[in-house]
């Protein structure tokens, strides 16, 4: 990942989270607190003047993953400002945009405590971070968290606010889950075609 | 949604500036958004600091001052503080005697304290942890996040405060809190959901005559719904479902707290209240002390919360010392 891509995806992600955020926000409201577009919305915002003139891609998405941790709160601000913080430290150390991912992953996954099939964020990032290891593909890894995403609709949550409706949750798409869809969807816009 | 508000947006900042200019013998840091005490403790004394997403007022806000805590941290509406806000607040308030952080137990709000506690350390700053969770609608098992925060959380900053007060050591406030913490259980119910300002409309729809059991504190949905039924029934519930989880027995004594949930009036509160001391006078148990008002809310939300906290002489003593807060005062 080059640092032009590394700004044109923030500024995607960005553009999708304001233009999604009612339906991020709806999402939430059914299983949890109704406010994941709106803590999103202002977190990335904060983001943009931010990593405004950053020169490496290591340092855009750190940069990202600090401000998202300073300005969102929630489960989310931790959770995808580390994941970011991660990322951008693994292309730091020379690491390719898959390690990058995984690394992405670990952290939530340190963090959160949460596995795949709890209904959280890691339904959507282990499926792209396996697509994306398998062809090197942004679109494969939008298309795999977008799947993961519709996947948890079945699933009874296990982490984070919807885990107390228990079997209630069930029948609904895990909030944070889409919104990994929506940033990885950002991505593979931002840079068609494999890497 | 119909509210008293300029803009969804700066609700929070605007509920700030009221409170500071309603409460000048506070210290209202609006950019960290940081509530305080004014000065310094002369002697050091163990920090105590709250905070969560704003919507549950007076929870954290209403219960700074002496005997109390020294610092609390709104978030966004239903939505934690960032770690450099609880930062913030633990240099401003931290006197050589370390900080207890009282954290209601959300996975967002666990998540930021815990980032703020790492960073706090790195500034020199000893910091312990007192998380509540007595939400009895929640199974605490690897199937939830935990039991919520709810209630209980009012008891453990007025209980810990008061001894931090008198200058007892970190570790021995923060063994109070987890104390009574362990002795507390609540339950909610709610007739309504609650609106958020930014989301313009309830968190659920609820049929007129139907009411949400088990619900927490953050206008998610209980764990089920039901008729609503006459309030002599439902506190009687709410006082079995609590007892069966409590472990408490004839001859014990109880803090009971009867918290409006932000949209029920007062009188209502007192019909469960009788009703819940019936329900407690008839399994022999005695309450020694109770609060019936709104200290834990959520935004709009009808409906109440009940909270029985096991007392014993310590515990008793420490609720009776002095608190001077905008929410809670007695001498």
């Amino acid at each position: 990942m080059d640092t032009t891509l590394a700004h044109t995806w923030l500024r995607a992600v960005a553009a999708a989270v304001e233009q999604r955020q009612q339906e991020l926000t709806e999402l939430d409201a059914a299983i949890g607190d109704g406010d994941h577009g709106s803590n999103l919305h202002r977190g990335f915002t904060a983001v943009l003047p931010a990593i405004e003139g950053l020169g490496s891609a290591g340092e855009v998405l750190t940069k990202a993953g600090s401000t998202l941790i300073s300005k969102v709160g929630g489960a989310s601000g931790p959770l995808y400002g580390k994941a970011f913080r991660a990322m951008g430290s693994a292309l730091t150390e020379g690491g390719d945009f898959g390690s990058a991912l995984a690394a992405g992953l670990a952290a939530i996954e340190k963090l959160g405590g949460a596995a795949p099939g709890d209904k959280t964020i890691v339904d959507a990032w282990a499926p792209a971070l396996a697509a994306f290891e398998r062809t090197g593909s942004y679109a494969d890894a939008a298309a795999a968290a977008e799947q993961g995403a519709l996947d948890t609709v079945p699933l009874q949550a296990r982490k984070g606010r919807a885990s107390y409706l228990g079997p209630r949750s069930i029948g609904h798409q895990d909030p944070g889950a889409t919104s990994t869809a929506l940033i990885l969807r950002a991505l593979a816009d931002s840079a068609p075609g494999p890497v | 949604m119909k509210k008293l508000i300029n803009a969804p947006e700066t609700v929070l900042a605007d509920a700030l500036a009221g409170f500071a200019a309603a409460h000048p013998e506070l210290t209202v840091d609006q950019e960290n958004r940081v509530i305080t005490r004014s000065g310094r403790p002369a002697t050091p004394k163990v920090a105590l600091i709250s905070g969560g997403g704003s919507g549950h007022e007076p929870l954290h806000g209403g219960f700074v001052g002496p005997g109390m805590l020294d610092a609390a941290c709104p978030g966004e509406v239903f939505t934690s503080p960032v770690p450099d806000q609880l930062l913030a607040a633990a240099q401003a308030v931290h006197s050589g005697a370390g900080v207890v952080f009282v954290v209601k137990n959300y996975t967002g709000d666990v998540m930021n304290f815990e980032l703020a506690a790492e960073l706090a350390a790195d500034e020199g700053i000893e910091v312990r942890t007192v998380l509540v969770n007595d939400d009895v609608a929640v199974e605490d098992s690897t199937w939830t996040a935990g039991r919520r925060g709810t209630g209980a959380t009012v008891l453990v900053e007025k209980i810990a405060g008061a001894l931090a007060e008198r200058g007892a050591d970190l570790d021995r406030v923060a063994a109070l809190g987890d104390r009574v913490n362990a002795a507390s259980r609540s339950f909610a119910i709610a007739l309504t959901a609650a609106t958020v300002p930014a989301a313009g409309k309830p968190g659920f729809d609820l049929p007129e005559n139907e009411i949400e059991v088990g619900v927490g504190i953050h206008g998610e949905p209980g764990r089920r719904r039901e008729p609503l039924r006459p309030a002599a029934e439902l506190a009687a519930e709410v006082v079995d479902t609590i007892l069966a989880d409590h472990h408490l027995s004839a001859g014990d004594e109880v803090i009971a707290l009867l918290n409006g949930l932000g949209g029920t009036p007062l009188i209502e509160l007192y019909v469960l209240y009788g009703a819940v001391a019936d329900r407690l006078a008839g399994q022999g148990i005695r309450i020694a002390r109770n609060l019936v008002g709104n200290y834990v809310t959520s935004l709009d939300m009808a409906g109440f919360s009940l909270t029985l906290t096991k007392a014993d002489p310590e515990l008793l003593e420490l609720w009776d010392a002095p608190v001077a807060t905008p929410a809670l005062r007695w001498s």
